[in-house]
């Protein structure tokens, strides 16, 4: 379980998170979602610590961050998978390269037993036969799958994910959020995912927290989502829900 | 005052970059596996040019020089000395670096300030690895061995220039030309040399390095970026080479 207590953080004199507390569950899919511009990154990377959080504290299954020296975020770093909203990759590796390199970088197993625990990686994420293309070359479907497989290769307790499938046609944009949740289920770990999308919400949104400019104005879930007393949240909705009639 | 304050800013910035970058690397082979990519891309492929420039500029110093020293009373040998000083004090030190400051400093500024727009280094720090240290490290390392080899190269190639220019115009045989180069050598010119060389070495690499991880925004900012880190890197090398002219010549 991650605990976000309290968290505000400001550029250059702006606030763009405005004291937001929220949990989200083990072994549980938690959204965040709000418009784009909302504040959804930046919650992300300050739960991660990308971003120092000005005031407040996160925990990880309690685990205080501002109690933690530098050795201990390296540490907690090593549990913690994360994919980006552009995927994130480098560009100068190949696919398979690129989810070898936290084990390269980290793990004694031999060269062997790293390129058997990458390969898995990539069958488990549906990709086979593209380990030697470079990013470049493959589409971003592929390249969301690469940046998972990547994400998980070390086995991490907590899984973040901002807007996975921003930017993919809807079908592979399921494809990759049931991919997450599978993930999520199989082995146990709590998942944070940013999204806007509400194919998302009503196919994996087990949890749910909604910001709206750095505000965090409802948490519930799929079933109530629906019926909330959050007047900005039900205006969200209905906007989004016009969009998706207008689609079909 | 509001300029001062931004540049003191800045260099404190810098030094914070820095302290980030020298530390011991995660793994000690994959820094030396990425400080040879880092020759390899940094170094070799900067000989085309530096071979064009400074066999074209060692011909035309000596050239002009010949030219100036046109007086029945001064020997033809000196003209290669001359040459033979302006080439190693100053070319192929200080201009060779100018322009490796454009070629090599806009190259890494950009590659990684995209690392940093795309989320890169962010992918860097999320696995817990020291993303300056990373990707400055092998760089910086990179260019201090490569640039004083570079700059070694260069005043052969420029002499070779010189050579080939004195003796096809006729202004200095090749035979005067060998005596010329001899003539009062010092060694320790050839130390000043590569000592100022491998301080711009350091200058390009780390200032580019600090301009590109330090981007903010999007794809404009990284041509931003690596025009500045250009233009800082070329005033510090001049600003250095004044100094260390005049702690070390004079
Ligand atoms: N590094 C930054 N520096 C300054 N402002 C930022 C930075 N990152 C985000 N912001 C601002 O914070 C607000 C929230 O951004 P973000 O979290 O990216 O929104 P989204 O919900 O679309 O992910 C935006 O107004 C954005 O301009
Ligand atoms: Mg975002």
């Amino acid at each position: 379980m991650i605990e976000a207590r309290d968290i505000s953080k400001a550029f250059d004199g702006r606030t763009v998170m405005n004291h937001v507390t929220a949990t989200f569950e083990d072994g549980k899919t938690n959204l965040i979602i709000g418009k784009s511009g909302s504040g959804k990154t930046v919650l992300l990377k300050s739960l991660v610590g990308l971003y120092e959080a000005d005031s407040g504290d996160i925990l990880y299954d309690g685990r205080s961050v501002r109690q933690m020296g530098r050795k201990q975020r390296q540490g907690l770093r090593q549990e913690i998978g994360m994919i980006f909203q552009g995927s994130a990759l480098f560009d100068s590796l190949t696919v398979e390269e690129n989810v070898r390199f936290p084990l390269d970088m980290f793990s004694d197993l031999s060269l062997a037993d790293r390129r058997e625990k990458a390969k898995r990686c990539l069958r488990r994420v549906n990709l086979d036969n593209a380990d030697s293309l470079y990013p470049a070359q493959i589409s971003g479907g592929m390249q969301k799958r690469v940046a998972i497989a990547r994400a998980i290769v070390q086995e991490p307790r907590y899984l973040f994910c901002d807007e996975p499938n921003s930017g993919l046609d809807p079908v592979t944009a399921s494809v990759i959020d049931s991919l997450i949740s599978e993930i999520t289920h199989e082995s146990g770990i709590t998942t944070i995912i940013n999204t806007h999308d509400m194919n998302s919400v009503f196919s994996i949104g087990e949890h749910i927290v909604f910001i709206e400019q750095g505000n965090k104005l409802w948490d519930g879930n799929q079933d109530n989502i629906l019926q909330s007393d959050c007047p900005e949240l039900n205006s969200f909705m209905a906007s989004a829900r016009r969009l998706m009639e207008i689609g079909k | 005052m509001m300029l001062i304050d931004t540049s003191l800013a800045e260099v404190g910035k810098y030094c914070r970059f820095m302290y980030q970058v020298i530390s011991k690397p995660e793994k000690w082979s994959v820094f030396f596996r990425r400080t040879l990519d880092e020759v390899n891309k940094l170094g070799v492929d900067s000989l085309g040019i530096v071979t064009l420039i400074s066999f074209f500029i060692g011909a035309v110093i000596t050239i002009q020089v010949a030219n100036n020293l046109d007086n029945p009373f001064i020997p033809k040998y000196t003209v290669a000395f001359a040459a033979r000083e302006t080439i190693v004090l100053e070319f192929s030190a200080t201009i060779v670096c100018l322009i490796l400051a454009g070629k090599v400093g806009s190259n890494i500024s950009s590659e990684i300030g995209t690392m940093r727009i795309t989320e890169q280094i962010d992918a860097l720090d999320i696995m817990g690895i020291n993303s300056a240290a990373y990707l400055a490290g092998p760089k910086i390392v990179a260019m201090i061995i490569s640039v004083p080899v570079l700059v070694v190269y260069s005043i052969f190639i420029g002499i070779i220039g010189g050579v080939i220019a004195g003796s096809m115009t006729g202004l200095v045989p090749l035979d005067d030309f060998i005596v010329g180069l001899h003539f009062t050598f010092k060694p320790y010119y050839i130390a000043y040399s590569l000592f100022k060389s491998t301080l711009f070495a350091f200058i390009i690499s780390s200032c580019s390095s600090y301009y590109g991880y330090n981007i903010r925004g999007g794809a404009l900012e990284v041509g931003k970026a690596s025009t500045q880190s250009v233009v800082i890197s070329c005033v510090l090398i001049l600003m250095v080479n004044l100094m260390v002219t005049q702690f070390l010549l004079s």
